[in-house]
Parts: C-alpha cells; structure tokens; sequence
C-alpha cells in the first residue's frame, strides 16, 4: 500500500513540476512571474531599408540593428550608456585620444570571438567611399582622425584614426577634442561587422542564414513588406540574461490597421493614430504611452530673401505663434511647447532663460505687431508669404493654425504650399521658399546634434543663418570640458536672431501591450534593445 | 492566328521600348533624388553615393546601360531604397503573392459577378434583378480602402475570426480578407456588364428565333446567348486581370501581404528608380500579353472576328 501511495505522489509531483505554473519563471530583479511565450511582435510603419550597420538611415532599422549587432556600449532605459561590447574605456587629459577595453566573451553567432580588428573594419568601412554609406557623415562629426578626407578620397581608409592595438584594445585619435565622444558610438553605424561574412557573400551578407552579428538575436526570416523574424543569440556574452525569445516585425503601413492589430491582439506595440491620443488615454490609459523624444519641430525662415533677412519681421512672426495652442490643442499628444532649438531633456543641456519665453502670449502678441510696424508692414500694407511644408496631416493643420495666427494678430497674408517629400526637400535646400517647416531628431544625445545644424556652412541650415559669433561659439564648444555653456550661449544668439521659429518638442506617442515591460521610457533617444524587454504573465 | 500572335509579339518589343524609355525620362525630370533626405548628404558622400549606382553618368548612359542590363542578363539593378536587395529579388518575392491573391480573386469575380450578372438579366425587373443591381452598386461603390477596414473590423475585431494582417507564406485564413477587398468592386462590375450585354442578347432576333423554334430555354442560354454575351466582359478582363495580379497598393498596404502592389506608389514617391522601373516593365509586359490573350479570346467567342 505504501508502494502505491508513494507512487501516486510521485506521479502528482512528476505531474505538477511539468505543468507551467510549476515552471513558471520570475523576473530576476523585479520578481514578476514571466509569461511562457516570450515573443515580442510590434508594427514597422514601412519597410526598413537596410540591416547593414553601416549603410542604415532609418529610425527602425536602427532598432533591428540594435538587437542583431551590439556596438562599444549600450544604453539603459534612462538613455545612459552601459557597456557593450567594450567593458570600460578611457580618454585622454585632452579628450583627444579614447581607449576602449572590450570584453573577451563577446562572439559573433557563429562562435567567432568579437575583437578590435572587427571594430576597426567596420569603422573604415564606413568611411570608405566604395561603400557609399548615407551615414558616412556620421563618422565625420566624430572627428576620427582623417574620417573626412577618406570620405572625400582623398585618403586611404587605412589611415582612419582607429587602431587596434591588441584583439581586445581599440585605440581611436580624434582631429579636435570631443568629451562626448562615447555618447556617439551607441549609433548603429559604428556597430562591427564581421569581414569573412561581408566577403564571403557581398551584398547578400544580410540574408537569412548568411548574417552573422554580435547582438542579442540572429536573422531567422525576412519577408519584405511582410515580417521580419530575429530569434535568440546563443553565443550573445549575455544570453542568460535575455528574456525575450522572438522578435517578429511586422510591416503595417497604415496607422489605423496598425491599432486594429494592436487590439485583436496581434501587435503588441504600435504607433497612436494622428489626433486619437487623447481618445485613447480615456479608453485605454495603461496601454497608451507618451514619450518625449529629442526631436524639435520648428519653421524656418528663408534669410536669403526680402524681408525675411529683417529680424524684426521673423521675430514677430515667431513671437506671434501661439506654441500652447498647438502642442496641447492641435496636437494633444505630449509634445510640449519649444521656445528652444535644443530639446531641454537633452543630456547635459543647460536650457537659457529667454525672456520672450516667460511673456505672456498676449504680451508677445503686442511685441510683434511693434516689431511688425516697424519694419514697415500694416494692414494697409500686408506682409505676404507662403508656409512650405510636405504632405501630411499634421503639417497641413499647423501650417493653418499658424497662418490664422498671423492673420488675426499681425494681418500676415499667409498662404500654403504643399509638396510631396522628395520635392519639399529640394525646394527648401535652394531655398526657394518664404518659411518652411522642417522637424529635427538628434543623432546623440547632445546639444550639438541640434546646435551644429545653425553654423553659417552647414548643409542642414536651411534658413541660411550666418552669424560668426555663433560659429566660434560652436567651434570653441567643440573642445571644452562642459560645452554646455557655449550652447547656452549659443541658444540665446538664435533667439534673439531668429532664423528659425521653434515650434514644439516632439513626443512618440505609443499603444503598447501592459503586458510588456521594460520599455525604455526615459530613453529620450528611444533606442531600445529587445534583449532588455520581458512579458509578464497574463 | 499564328502569324497575329506572331505580329503582336513584334509589335510588343519596340513598344516595351519605347514604355522603359519615355518612363525613364519622366522618372528623371521629377523633381527629388532617391538619396534626398531631410538631412541632407555632404556633396563627398553623396557623390560616393550616386557613384555606386551610377546615377554620375549622363542620362543616356544611364538608359543605355539600363537597357543592356535588362536585355542581356535580365538584370533589373539594385533598389535605391532598400540597400540590401535588388529589384529582381523584390519582383520575385512580391510577384508570386500577388498572382495568388490576385488570381484566387479575379476567378472569384469573374464566376460570382457573371452568374449574378446572367440571373439577374433572367429576372430582368423583378425583385432578383433589383437586388442583384443594389449588391452590385454598393459592391462598386466601396473601393477596396473603404472594404478593408471593415473587413477588419467584422471579422478581426469583432468576430475574431480572420487576422487582420500578415500572409504567414499565403495560408487561407490569411488570404480571405485580401481576396475579398480586391474582388468586391471588380465582382460588382462583371456582374453589371454581364448583365446588360446579356439582356441585349436576349432581345436580340437569333434569341428570338431560337425561341420560336422550341428550343429548351436553359439550351438557349447556353448553347447561343451565354458567349455573345460575354464580348464585353471579356474585353473588360484583359486589363482587370493585370491590374489584379500584379496587386493592389490598398490591399498591400492595408493587410501587410507582402506584395508588389505597395511598390507602385512606395517606389514613386522614394524615387527608387530602379523599383519604379521594374514594375512599370513587368506591368507594360503583362499588360501587352494580356491584350493579346483577350483578342484570341475574341476570335473564339465570335469566329467572325478575324485578324
């Protein structure tokens, strides 16, 4: 009889531990009980257009690259930098020259060790003009030493400032100093990549089957337009430590069919449609996120033309939008008004105490119909003008809001001019506009992502704004111990020259499964690694 | 026959030629590069760029090239906007699922909207005709981006029956949406023309003698008015089944099937020349091959049709 019953709970307890619950696994820091299924599905808005490291532009494809390479460091949720692939590193008294220590168990998928030399391929690669990588610009304002002249071929890429002095040691010269040179190499496009891969399969490196990274997951299937499929790393030096077991991408262009999918259960992370935030925070608010992003929306105004060259009229015109109207009205999303190039929540960023800032709207209002009138416009004289802006919604209805503005309070005469993108972009870099919207997310985080875009011979200052002041400001910032007083100074230069109205400060509105945790909320690069993720048990 | 079909394909090559060419030009003079962004590229780096897909060349290099890349080794290049494939691989990969969602919904439409377009026609007038007639309006007026959100919205949401999204290698439960978005207005359409040629074939006087003569209604149907009555819809199939096979950006874009549809409008708009002109020669070709299969068609339906 004892026999049997022994038996029988032996059975019961052979039973129970096969059963989930008794499986069931905890989070091993917070102690949330984990779902059996850890697969994380979410929706791309499109295709992304590269899974190579050094020829990626796109936001999304950012993120995969985030999961199937790992780089020098990593960020944590709050956007500080972590160890990546190097596990400390060191610069210079001058912050001319950083030594990176990397870590001897990180390998590549196929078992491979991780090592400097790969660092140092993947570093010249970029430069290399044969490879004609969109990014190639990125390892420029790195100022590794001779980065623009291998660009421009005029050098070899062997002569990159980056060396590897042994398998585990990476050594990088800088041309001018940059104590936030580490912030930079969490982009995607300093990430290694593997040579023997590259050459064994050209352009198909990137296939299934053929890839082989350093992340967290490998490329298991890629369907385009369709999905993307990325399954855990075995080899990754922090395997143990990885929650999530499948990433699945999925290729849903329309925002709305995105949401659908998102609530038959199908997505578990998606993007809010235009003007449905607040509708959605009432229906649903554990699954409706906002988050501020290092973006700034912003008009610029063409200095190359009359009479926007005036600086009375482009402040009026600035002062005369009401930036509360649009970030909570129209907008309604967490964006917050932007008086600033430079997003506040940038790291570092000391944001200047602007005096049109702590004015009343009203107050504004009344300076910029002063400044107007003296620069010679009336209603019975009219300043005209056309708003530039690309198609979309969202730029359509504050292009109206702020000519309504202009009108009622300044009898602006503002008309619209809508193009499509690729058109916009070569109107506006003529420029061949009166004022144009234009929206700017930084590469890192750092003021300089923002504030480089303004001085007199970059490509990117749209508005034509020269002012040497400016410039040596941003030069001299380039080599300070805390640079953040040049941009300080530099923020209060462009509010009082106005080549450009900032508008808002941009927020990524989110519907995300409250069953997923980890989300890098604080992150306002929003760069997130899949590998930090976990689903809980529903 | 043989020599029409002969003349066609003679006639097909010159005019694809003349289709890459003129597409070509127009895709040029559009204002917008494929590697404009809003941040803009260093003037090194982006002639590095334009270097590598050798966009450095004068035009009719360009077109030269691109010609004897497609002619030679049916090589269609490399797609501007996504780096790691090439536009073969796209077309391979997007082609096969559209010819099956499209297919499935093109025979779906065709044996649906011609069976409701002949009953109604037999009931001409009577309650069946008129909400044969109503089906079809509402089926041409709901173009396939009103359709498929309420197909979401019927049988994800609601019903949960279908997902609302994805092809998962063209599994059934994955198909059903597509097909019926696609098939719905095309559907409704053969039902109309099927409907009003075969009311005029049975009025007309061989019906009218077939009748007097005693012959059994349903062999009159058959037998005498169902091919005359299909000219029409024949002649409407040609393109529809191009325009159905080779995708719909709607259908592509909306359930995420993977789809060469999406590369008519997504291509244009990034300027990925090489895409945009992929697609534009595999629709220039299918629709030249269609048009000959329907004049076939043609002379088989009505043998006083010659060529």
């Amino acid at each position: 009889m004892k026999v049997i019953t022994k038996t029988i709970a032996a059975g019961i307890i052979s039973v129970a531990m096969l059963s989930p619950m008794a499986y069931a696994k905890k989070h091993p820091i917070t102690g949330e009980e984990l779902a059996a299924n850890q697969t994380y599905t979410y929706r791309l808005l499109d295709e992304i257009d590269s899974l190579d490291p050094q020829l990626i532009e796109g936001v999304d494809a950012s993120h995969v690259a985030r999961d199937l390479f790992e780089g020098l460091v990593n960020q944590d949720t709050d956007g500080n930098l972590m160890p990546g692939v190097a596990q400390r590193w060191v610069a210079t008294p001058d912050n001319m020259s950083f030594r990176f220590y990397l870590r001897q168990n990180a390998k590549w998928s196929n078992g491979d060790p991780v090592t400097a030399h790969d660092f140092v391929y993947a570093w010249r690669r970029l430069a290399d003009p044969a490879t004609a990588s969109p990014y190639s610009w990125f390892i420029e304002i790195m100022n590794v030493e001779n980065a623009s002249a291998i660009v421009s071929g005029e050098k070899e890429p062997s002569t990159l400032g980056v060396k590897a002095v042994d398998d585990y040691t990476l050594d990088v010269k800088l041309s001018q100093p940059m104590p936030y040179f580490p912030k930079m190499v969490a982009h995607t496009s300093t990430f290694p990549v593997n040579q023997k891969v590259i050459e064994k399969f050209g352009a198909d490196w990137t296939k299934p089957g053929n890839m082989v990274g350093n992340g967290a997951y490998v490329l298991t299937e890629y369907v385009v337009n369709e999905r993307s499929v990325r399954e855990r790393n075995k080899y990754y030096w922090n395997n143990d430590a990885t929650i999530i077991d499948k990433v699945v991408a999925m290729v849903i262009n329309d925002e709305n069919q995105a949401y659908a999918r998102f609530k038959a259960g199908e997505v578990m992370k998606t993007d809010i449609p235009a003007g449905q935030f607040q509708r959605l925070l009432k229906e649903n608010p554990e699954e409706t996120k906002s988050m501020p992003q290092l973006c700034t929306y912003y008009y610029n105004f063409n200095m190359t033309r009359a009479p926007f060259d005036d600086v009375r009229v482009r402040q009026a015109l600035s002062y005369a939008i009401d930036r509360d109207v649009i970030a909570e009205r129209i907008l309604g999303a967490g964006q917050t008004s932007a008086y600033v190039f430079t997003p506040p929540k940038t790291n570092g960023f000391v944001t200047p105490d602007l005096a049109w800032e702590h004015m009343t709207q009203k107050e504004r209002d009344q300076k910029a119909k002063e400044l107007l009138a003296e620069a010679g416009f009336s209603k019975a004289n009219p300043l005209k003008l056309a708003i530039l802006y690309n198609t979309s919604e969202d730029h359509k209805k504050i292009a109206i809001a702020i000519s309504q503005m202009w009108k009622q309070k300044l009898g602006v005469d503002a008309s619209l001019e809508n193009l499509e993108w690729k058109t916009y972009l070569e109107t506006k870099k003529l420029p061949d506009y009166d004022v144009s919207r234009a929206g700017w997310c930084g590469d890192y985080n750092e003021a300089s992502t923002f504030l480089t875009l303004m001085m007199s011979d970059n490509a990117q200052n749209d508005s034509k704004y020269k002012n040497p002041q400016y410039d040596a400001l941003m030069k001299e910032s380039t080599g300070m111990a805390d640079p953040n007083v040049n941009y300080t100074q530099a923020e209060q230069l462009l509010a009082r020259d106005m080549p450009i109205a900032p508008i808002y400060h941009y927020a990524e509105d989110i519907a995300i499964s409250k069953y997923l945790k980890g989300w890098p909320y604080n992150n306002i690069e929003q760069n997130i690694y899949s590998k930090d993720l976990y689903i809980i048990a529903h | 026959m043989i020599n029409f079909i002969l003349r066609r394909l003679m006639v097909a090559i010159p005019t694809l030629l003349v289709l890459i060419v003129v597409s070509f030009l127009i895709m040029h003079a559009a204002p917008g590069s494929p590697f404009s962004s809003e941040k803009p590229l260093p003037p090194a780096v982006k002639a590095n760029i334009e270097k590598k897909y050798g966009l450095d060349k004068p035009l009719y290099v360009q077109i030269t090239n691109y010609i004897t890349n497609v002619v030679t080794r049916f090589d269609f290049g490399p797609s501007f906007r996504y780096k790691d494939q090439n536009v073969n691989d796209l077309i391979a990969e997007g082609f096969p699922v559209t010819l099956k969602y499209g297919s499935i919904a093109f025979f779906l439409a065709l044996i649906i909207g011609v069976s409701i377009g002949i009953f109604a026609a037999l009931k001409q007038n009577s309650w069946q005709d008129y909400s044969t007639q109503g089906f079809a309006i509402v089926g041409q007026v709901l173009p396939n981006f009103v359709m498929a959100p309420i197909l979401v919205l019927v049988f994800t949401l609601t019903l949960g029956w279908l997902p609302g999204g994805g092809w998962e290698g063209g599994q059934l439960k994955f198909m059903v949406l597509p097909v019926i978005a696609l098939a719905t207005s095309y559907m409704a359409s053969i039902a109309r023309i099927t409907r009003s040629s075969m009311i005029e074939v049975l009025h007309s006087n061989f019906i009218r003698t077939a009748r007097a003569k005693g012959l059994p209604f349903r062999y009159i149907i058959f037998r005498h008015a169902l091919k005359p009555a299909l000219l029409p819809v024949v002649s409407y199939l040609g393109p529809t089944f191009v325009a159905m096979v080779t995708g719909s950006v709607i259908v592509d874009s909306f359930f995420s099937t993977g789809g060469i549809g999406i590369h008519f409008v997504n291509s244009a708009l990034n300027r990925d020349y090489s895409v945009l002109m992929g697609v534009t020669i595999l629709l220039g070709a299918l629709t030249i091959l269609f048009s000959t299969v329907v004049d076939i068609m043609y002379a088989w339906i009505d043998p006083k049709i010659r060529y």
